[in-house]
Parts: C-alpha cells; sequence; structure tokens
C-alpha cells in the first residue's frame, strides 16, 4: 500500500485498524500485556511509544538509505537499528525528566524497555522491507503507534472493569489477558479489507 | 531445594520446566504468537532462537569480567545481534523457507526479552558451562513450547502436521486457530491450564509431606 | 455480613435476573416462531440444540468449579436462543453446541459468570463461527414458507451464499423485506416479528430506547448521506436484530444515557462503513463487538459527577 495510491487518511486506517500492530502483527505484545492494567499509564505509554516510533522510523531510515545502502552494508541493518533505536530512547528519557517529569515517574522502568518493544525495531525493518519512502516510513511509525496505543488503551480499560471479577486463579494474570487479547483481536476481524 | 537444582542438569531443566520462558516467565510473547501458525514455524525459530541465546550466554558470561557496569546492556546487545546475524546469513543461505515463513522474527530475535533477561539474570553473574547450560535449558524450554502450541493450531486449524494432512475429510477444519486470535487464544488458554495443573501438583506434594 | 464487590450496574438477585431474562425470552418469541414457520424444522432443531447446549454447559461448568448452579436464572437459555436465532437454518448440528461452548464457557463462565463478561456472548460465538467455518457460516437457504402466501422473486434459486445476501435482493419490495420473504439467518429476517420484540422490551421497561433507537437512526442517515436508501439499509441483513436484541446487552453496554447514545451511533456509523467498503457485506456483529471494546471507556468518560465529589488539586 503506497501513500501516493491511497492517500494520508485511508494510509492512517489501513495502520491503526486493518493490519494493527497488537492484533494483527502481534509487535509491542509484552508491554501490551505488561503495561496496560490502568488506563493513564497506558495513554502516556502510548504517546511514549507514538513519539519514538516516529523518531526511529526517520532516522533508521536516513541511516538505510544514507549510510548502509551505498557502502552496500546492508547486512548490518538490525545491529545499526537497534543502537539508533537504544540511543533514541535514552533521549527520549532524558527530554521527558526535564520536561515531562509527571509521565517519567508514571512510566518508571516501563520507559527504558521501550528500547525492546518489538513494534519499535519492527515498523524499522517493515518500512525497509516496503520500500517506502522517507514521508510513508514516519507516518507508518506514527500511525502504527497509535493503533498500538488504541489496542492498549482499550485493554486498560476492560482490564479496570475486570478488576472485581471472579476469574478462576489459574487464569488471573496474563492468561486472561491473552484471551482478551484474542477476543479483541476477533472484533478487528472486522476491519479486514476495509481498504 | 534439592542439591540437584544446583548442578548443570538442575540449571538445564530449570529451563524447560521450573522456568519456562514461555508459560511461567511469560517472555517472547510476540514471536510465540507470531510463528506459531505450523508446528515446522514452531521449531525453526525455536531452533534459532537456541543458537543465539546459547552462543550469547557464552560470550556474555567470557567477557562478563571486562564489561563496565555502565555500558553492559548495549554490551549485551552488540553480542546478541551479532549471533543473530549470524543466524540470519545462515538461515537466508541454507533454509530459504523457513526464512522467508519466519519474516521479520527472525531479526526481532534481537529484541526477544528472553534472550536479554538470561544474559543479564544469568550469564552476566555465571560460568561459561553453566551459562550454556541454561541456554540451552532455556532454549530448549521455548522451543518445546512453541512447538506444542503450534502443534495445537495447526492440527486443529488445518487438519495437517508438519504439512502432512492428518485429520481425515471428515474434520472441518477450524480456520480462526491459524488466523490471529487463534495465537492469542490458544496462548491464554494454554498457559492458565498449566497454570492450573502447576496448582494442582503443588496441592499434592504438600499433602504428601505433611502426611 | 457477606459484602458482595462487583462491578455496575448493581442491578439484581437471581429472582429478579429470571424475570428480566423472562421478558427477553418472550420478546424474542415472535422473531423464533417466525423463523420456524418460514425455514422449518431444521431452524427449529438449531434453535433447540442451542439453547440445550448452552443450559447443560453451563450447568457442568459450575459444577465442576463447585460454584452455585444458577442455570434457572435463563440467562443462558437467552444466550443460547440468540446464538440459534443468528445462524443460517442449515448449519451442521455441531456448530451450535461450539458455539455455545465459547459463549459460555470462555466468553461468560471463565471471566467470572453473569455480568462480567466484557463482550456479548452470543455474538461473539457467531464471530467465531463466521471465521472458522465461513461456508457454512454464508450459506443462506430460501425461505420454505412464505407468509402471505406470495411467490418471492428469489424462487428457482436454491440457495445463496454470501453473508447475509444483501447484494441478490434488489429484486425484492420493502414489504418482502418487513415480513421476511428472504434468506437470511434465522431470527433476522422476520423485521416485523422483531418490531413486535421491540415494543414489548420497551412495554415492560427492559430496555431503554437509547441504544436501539441511535443505532437504527445512525444507520439511516449516513446511509442516505452516502447515497444508499436508508429504510432500505436497516430493513436488510442483521441490523434490527442486533440493534434490538443485541446492542442492549446492559452488561456490555455504557451505563449511562449519554454514554449508550454514543454507543448506538458509532455502532451505526461503523455498520455503514463496513458495508460500503469493507470485505464484508455484513458489518453489524464486528460493530457491536468493537463497540463492546470500547465500552468501559466510554463509561470512564461519561462518568456523572457524584454530589458532593471535590476535585482533587493538582
Amino acid at each position: 500500500m503506497r501513500l501516493s495510491e491511497v492517500g494520508i487518511f485511508v494510509f492512517m486506517i489501513d495502520c491503526i485498524l486493518c493490519n494493527n500492530y497488537i492484533f494483527s502483527r502481534f509487535l509491542g505484545c509484552c508491554p501490551f500485556l505488561g503495561v496496560s492494567s490502568k488506563v493513564e499509564t497506558s495513554i502516556g505509554m502510548g504517546i511514549a511509544v507514538t513519539f519514538v516510533m516516529g523518531l526511529a522510523s526517520l532516522f533508521t531510515w536516513a541511516v538505510y538509505e544514507y549510510v548502509l545502502l551505498p557502502l552496500d552494508l546492508t547486512y548490518l541493518n538490525t545491529i545499526a537499528f537497534i543502537f539508533i533505536i537504544a540511543a533514541l530512547v535514552q533521549f527520549v528519557e532524558m527530554f521527558m525528566k526535564k520536561s515531562l517529569p509527571a509521565l517519567y515517574s508514571a512510566l518508571g522502568i516501563y520507559l527504558p524497555l521501550i528500547t525492546t518493544n518489538c513494534a519499535v525495531l519492527g515498523v524499522a525493518l517493515l518500512n525497509i522491507q516496503s520500500s517506502y519512502g522517507l514521508l510513508e516510513s514516519v507516518l507508518n511509525g506514527v500511525f502504527g503507534a497509535l493503533g498500538f496505543m488504541l489496542a492498549i488503551v482499550i485493554m486498560a480499560g476492560v482490564r479496570e472493569r475486570l478488576e472485581t471479577s471472579d476469574i478462576p486463579l489459574p487464569f488471573k494474570g496474563f492468561s486472561i489477558s491473552l484471551v482478551i487479547a484474542g477476543m479483541m483481536s476477533v472484533a478487528f476481524l472486522g476491519f479486514k479489507g476495509l481498504v | 531445594m534439592s542439591k540437584n537444582d544446583n548442578n548443570l542438569r538442575g540449571v538445564f531443566i530449570n529451563g524447560i520446566f521450573n522456568e519456562n520462558p514461555t508459560f511461567r516467565l511469560v517472555l517472547g510473547t510476540c514471536p510465540t504468537l507470531a510463528v506459531t501458525t505450523s508446528a515446522m514455524n514452531g521449531i525453526g525459530m525455536g531452533a534459532a532462537a537456541t543458537f543465539v541465546l546459547i552462543g550469547s550466554n557464552v560470550v556474555i558470561s567470557l567477557i562478563r569480567s571486562f564489561i563496565p557496569n555502565k555500558v553492559r546492556i548495549p554490551a549485551f546487545i552488540v553480542v546478541i545481534c551479532t549471533f543473530v546475524t549470524m543466524v540470519q546469513m545462515l538461515m537466508q543461505a541454507y533454509l530459504p523457507a523457513l526464512y522467508d515463513s519466519l519474516g521479520i522474527f527472525i531479526p526481532l530475535i534481537v529484541v526477544n526479552c528472553i534472550i536479554l533477561a538470561r544474559a543479564e539474570a544469568f550469564a552476566a553473574k555465571n560460568n561459561v558451562i553453566r551459562s550454556a547450560a541454561d541456554g540451552l535449558g532455556m532454549g530448549l524450554g521455548f522451543t518445546l513450547s512453541i512447538t506444542l502450541i503450534g502443534i495445537i493450531r495447526e492440527l486443529l486449524g488445518t487438519g495437517m502436521l508438519f504439512g502432512n494432512q492428518l485429520l481425515g475429510s471428515g474434520y472441518e477444519p477450524m480456520l480462526l486457530l491459524v488466523l490471529a486470535p487463534g495465537g492469542f487464544i490458544v496462548y491464554g488458554l494454554l498457559l492458565g491450564i498449566i497454570n492450573a495443573i502447576g496448582e494442582r501438583r503443588k496441592k499434592n506434594n504438600k499433602g504428601v509431606t505433611s502426611a | 455480613m457477606k459484602l458482595r464487590v462487583s462491578h455496575g450496574p448493581h442491578l439484581f438477585a437471581r429472582e429478579t435476573t429470571q424475570t428480566l431474562m423472562l421478558d427477553v425470552i418472550i420478546a424474542l418469541m415472535p422473531t423464533t416462531l417466525a423463523g420456524i414457520y418460514i425455514f422449518g424444522t431444521r431452524a427449529a432443531l438449531v434453535i433447540a440444540i442451542s439453547v440445550i447446549s448452552s443450559v447443560l454447559f453451563e450447568l457442568i461448568w459450575q459444577k465442576l468449579m463447585k460454584k452455585r448452579v444458577t442455570i434457572t436464572d435463563l440467562s443462558a437459555v437467552v444466550t443460547g436462543l440468540l446464538l440459534g436465532l443468528n445462524l443460517p437454518c442449515n448449519v451442521p448440528l455441531w456448530m451450535p453446541v461450539i458455539g455455545s461452548a465459547v459463549a459460555i464457557l470462555l466468553v461468560k463462565q471463565l471471566f467470572g459468570g453473569i455480568g462480567h463478561n466484557f463482550m456479548n456472548p452470543a455474538l461473539f460465538a457467531r464471530a467465531v463461527l463466521l471465521a472458522s467455518w465461513p461456508l457454512h457460516m454464508t450459506t443462506y437457504n430460501l425461505p420454505q414458507r412464505l407468509f402471505l402466501g406470495s411467490e418471492t422473486a428469489l424462487s428457482g434459486v436454491d440457495t445463496v451464499a454470501s453473508a447475509t445476501p444483501l447484494l441478490s435482493i434488489g429484486k425484492l419490495t420493502n414489504t418482502d423485506l418487513l415480513i421476511g420473504n428472504i434468506p437470511g439467518s434465522i431470527g433476522e429476517v422476520c423485521k416485523v416479528a422483531i418490531i413486535i420484540g421491540f415494543i414489548y422490551l420497551m412495554l415492560t421497561k427492559t430496555i431503554t430506547w437509547h441504544v436501539p433507537v441511535t443505532f437504527i437512526g445512525t444507520v439511516i442517515i449516513m446511509s442516505y448521506l452516502i447515497g444508499v436508501d436508508g429504510i432500505r439499509a436497516v430493513l436488510t441483513g442483521g441490523v434490527l436484530f442486533g440493534a434490538v436484541f443485541m446492542a442492549t446487552d446492559y452488561v456490555t453496554n455504557p451505563m449511562y444515557r449519554l454514554g449508550q447514545c454514543i454507543f448506538g451511533v458509532m455502532c451505526g456509523i461503523i455498520v455503514v462503513v463496513i458495508r460500503k467498503y469493507g470485505g464484508y457485506p455484513e458489518g453489524v456483529t464486528y460493530a457491536i463487538l468493537f463497540m463492546n471494546c470500547v465500552s468501559p471507556l466510554i463509561d470512564r468518560y461519561s462518568k456523572k459527577k457524584i454530589y458532593g465529589e471535590v476535585k482533587k488539586s493538582v
């Protein structure tokens, strides 16, 4: 799906609903399961991830296009990308500590964990795989992250509601969260083929 | 804790049962959900991850006294990346069909939480032989777990196993199991069932010792 | 004193649940009987198996888990009935059994029983069946008997395969659609019967008007906006059945009136969008399930201010 063919609105719907990063692509599941117990934290995490994924798409694309490709070192893309992402997360952490201290303390340990969020490295690799241009890559990163945020926030809404439910003990925690995710994934099937 | 748990055999068994990465630690969920559409994919991913796990555990254990604490995470990542790139290139050359099926989840082994977690929790604090045993145990535990999920999804979702038609034409395959939701639901239910079995065994053991 | 902790609406003891469910069953009777008349004894069999399996699964689970058996509150009967009515009459008879297992065991009991499901059980089961065995779920038999003794324009055709054959009914009149002279799921075809059920539910105050009216209204208005006949859009497919019986399940829709209106409007929008642009000719199932997921958030943000609540200072 090329941006030039379908326009920005359809591209966005495709990233957020039709090929949702969690429910269709399975990228970003660890934080999705780990951070989704409260709505506020989930919104914060979603915003942080959007920021990181957008910038990561930008920088990884640039490095691939202007460094790896000309020097014929494309097989090093995994290493290069993960370093860019790690550095980026460090910067975002420092930035948040100074300018958004409340959010910084709310996210706590989850912020550095964005480095190992499969969605960030995943989108960088997907951009290259789909031969996206610069704008497409960045938009893919931002919209994909918004889809992640949608998933994690509605998950938090449901999990908060289930706090008082009498779920059988072996299924509490990760087990029921996975089942909930599966059920939501069924609902999202309806968006397949929308664009 | 018996004496067994501390020796090599104990370390190895730990990765398969007590601290099984998929069903006890619940790490590495992304590949677990994505590649378990067939049993073969499960084995392939498991083997690749085990290779990286053993390799990185061994190397990190070797150099653990030389890495300054501040840069240990980046150092771990460099090591893990090297092995992942090796696996990528080997697979692309010798197992192209598997390479295509697993897609971006091969390079994503780099951010597979299991590997970084074991590097941090075990390899950085133990000698080479024990780290290798841990890597092998964890890798095997992971492989067995995702292959189990893969077997269930492939068998009930397509009627086939390892590409061979197993269930007769009278069986109508449940397509949902090989779609995205199937991954979540099978993994979730299996996790709950295994938890329940674990609880029951603990209760029985308690009963035996107090008798 | 035994204190009960649960998520609102804090509605009922078992006795009241029973009368509520009984009212829903009565409201479903017109469309059930119409469906059986139109599609024959096979339809009755599908519905019966669906209801019996639902009740059995609930009984077995509650016995195994050593919980209080609540099958007499009739909620399992309602789930079974709704599921059966949502199926085409010619599905293999094991399908309502599997559907009931999914609805009762997975959606309802695993989450803690009645009141704790976050998705409509019958509807989720239908979505699972649709995704798992699409061919069975989208092959609709033609009506066997027709009200008013008329011949439908589709006579001569044996079965129609598509997800609710909205595409092939251009030749039918609105009257045909109203009284059910069309192929479709057992419960969704006779619109008049559904409307009778709706009136009964409103009269007995079992449901409020907010969700069904906003849902249907939005479908009509949006359809006209995109150039499609709005009335026809409501009379075809599962919109009426979904809006009256599935979207009004108060465990899975928002608690407050504003939230319910938002719920209805968004369901309507999604249905029209999926019908126009999507890969499925029918979007009601997915629209309602998606909105079920979003319900808790709608509740959160449309909460009324509690008297005396003081805003926390930042």
